[in-house]
């Protein structure tokens, strides 16, 4: 387990140096990512993006060690990805909220928790802060049958906070949810996101949503998967997130940019007719 | 569900008003009601040597040997089980047969689900006896059951340890027992592989050892897979227990009782469909004692809804 907050933002969240991987299939090796260098500081808020097929799940995935790289070195904070993972270096939520229905609520929240032995008071404790971090205070006994899928996504997020990680990994969290919980979602994984100070790699379909939580965007194109742009999309941590900088200038042009970076090479253009 | 209200909805999982269970017991009832209707309508109306097709019986005989009145069946129930001064009530002597092999029974079902749960771990933790058990498992089957009945009972009469005698009812559990544990072994290994990949790979990252994501997912996740089959289970060792007791010649239990009513039959129709009547009912209430585990584990069973 890990203190956030205090480690300079020089240091490395996450360095790929040269990273590929090819996955056997039953139509031969299919190439999913190949020569992929990416920095992440600390504290840093990284989208990656790109059409489906890019790899940025995998690229997700390997730095969970869900999944190795079959080429180039992966770090994260200084260590092999399984030292982090067994370290419990990050916390991580996926595109289904992925809790179990058989606890409620808390129980789901603490799961982590209870697994690496945190005794029952600290964990109430620290469950119904995550709770309240998310806005789930009310519910925290409900089972997740009981819940929307935006509030659900939200137990996720609070989960994935549980132990205070340097760096959280999300694969398309709010990839199932309508438009308008999406928006809403994005505002208060911003807000979250600020008081925990964690580094954070996000990987999206969306070009707004990429560009409304990030500090860099990083572009992938599909077959095989490699890094073809970065935007640094400049707004700052300290700048409010709410509805109001979804339609000022500077966002739009950081959403052309996106766009751009993202259409702009034939290899994407193909991937985007393949879909 | 999009929006929040879904949240504002508190009922449990299954859970049923009054005025449902009141309805599925009118339903229970007005079942047993139309049998007794049928089989007496059939009984007034078909003819007495019931209906031949081409030299075979199609419908059975209407006589009152083979078709005793349904109240005469129940009234039988209320007499003396025999015409010695001091017998019994037919019913009571029915209940007695029934609640031993009941007892024979649930030793069996416990034996087959503790045995196979045992097995679908086993089975879930190491592929390789998944790999090599399963298809005995499913061979085990296909074994029937009064080829080796006989030879559990010999064997069981052999065994001896320190004064200590094989009983026969125990016999006749285990056999029971090798009915009831193949369902339990294939639903346990079923349910311990159902659990999401999202949840795996969850315990993956929190780098829980397989015991941990064992307890933590896989058991809970199994439950609504082990309730059908301990189910299933439990009506496996009903049948045999039944007929175990018939095989390996069990004088007390109901099995027994259905043979040796059935051949008085002839001067008293109506006895015979005592025990008849005692093995539905036990059947019914192993089925009710494994519904009852099913409310205790109902939080489990959430998963379904989900």
């Amino acid at each position: 387990m890990s203190t956030t907050t205090e480690e300079t933002s020089s240091e490395a969240a996450v360095v790929a140096t040269g990273i590929g991987k090819t996955f056997d299939t039953r139509d031969g090796e299919v190439q999913a990512l190949t020569g992929v260098d990416l920095e992440i500081t600390a504290g840093e808020f990284v989208s990656l993006i790109g059409p489906s097929g890019c790899g940025k799940s995998t690229l997700m995935r390997l730095i969970a060690d869900l999944d190795s790289p079959t080429e180039g070195t992966l770090e994260v904070f200084g260590k092999s990805p399984a030292q982090a993972r067994r370290d419990q270096d990050y916390g991580i939520a996926f595109q289904q909220a992925g809790l179990l229905p058989w606890r409620t609520v808390g129980a789901n929240i603490g799961v982590p928790l209870e697994l690496h032995g945190v005794a029952r008071p600290d964990r109430e404790k620290r469950v119904a802060e995550l709770a309240e971090l998310v806005g789930l205070t009310d519910f925290i006994d409900r089972y997740p049958d009981q819940l929307s899928g935006g509030m659900q996504q939200r137990v996720a997020i609070a989960r994935s906070l549980a132990e205070q990680p340097r760096l959280l990994l999300m694969d398309e969290p709010f990839g199932a949810l309508d438009e308008m919980t999406r928006e809403r979602m994005q505002a208060e994984l911003a807000r979250i996101v600020g008081e925990s100070g964690a580094a954070v790699v996000f990987v999206t379909h969306s070009i707004p949503e990429a560009v409304f939580l990030s500090d860099r965007v990083v572009v992938l194109s599909a077959r095989p998967g490699r890094i073809t742009g970065v935007v640094d999309i400049g707004i700052g941590r300290d700048v409010h997130r709410d509805e109001a900088l979804r339609e000022t200038a500077g966002f739009f042009e950081k959403v052309t940019e996106v766009r751009e970076a993202l259409h702009g090479t034939p290899v994407t253009a193909a991937a985007r007719e393949a879909r | 569900m999009t929006t929040e209200q879904a949240s504002l909805r508190t009922g449990r999982p299954r859970a049923r008003t009054r005025g449902a269970q009141l309805r599925a017991t009118a339903f229970g009832l007005l079942g047993i009601i139309s049998v007794a209707v049928l089989w007496e309508v059939y009984k007034a109306v078909a003819p007495e040597n019931g209906v031949v097709i081409a030299g075979t019986r199609v419908l059975p005989r209407t006589t009152d040997l083979a078709m005793p009145h349904t109240w005469e069946m129940v009234a039988r129930l209320l007499e003396p089980t025999t015409s010695q001064a001091g017998a019994a009530p037919l019913w009571l002597t029915v209940a007695e047969a029934a609640l031993l092999s009941l007892g024979i029974a649930a030793v069996g079902w416990l034996v087959g689900t503790v045995v196979g749960v045992g097995l679908g771990l086993l089975m879930q933790f190491f592929q390789v006896v998944e790999r090599g058990l399963l298809p005995w498992i499913v061979l085990s089957q296909t074994v029937p059951l009064i080829a080796f009945a006989p030879v559990v009972r010999s064997w069981g009469s052999r065994i001896e340890i320190l004064g200590w005698q094989w009983p026969q009812w125990l016999s006749v559990a285990v056999i029971a027992s090798y009915l009831a544990f193949f369902p339990v072994a294939i639903g346990m290994l079923k349910g311990l592989q159902s659990p999401q990949r999202t949840h795996l790979e969850l315990m993956h990252t929190y780098a829980a050892s397989r015991w941990a994501t064992l307890r933590t997912v896989r058991l809970p996740a199994a439950v609504p897979y082990l309730l059908p089959a301990l189910r299933l289970g439990a009506a496996s060792a009903v049948v045999g227990t039944v007929v175990a007791e018939v095989s390996t010649g069990y004088l007390d239990g109901i099995g027994r009782q259905l043979i040796s009513f059935a051949g008085q039959a002839s001067g008293d129709p109506a006895k015979a469909w005592a025990p008849i009547f005692g093995a539905i009912a036990l059947g019914l209430v192993a089925a009710g004692l494994v519904g009852l585990i099913g409310l205790a584990l109902r939080t489990y069973r959430r998963g379904e809804a989900a």
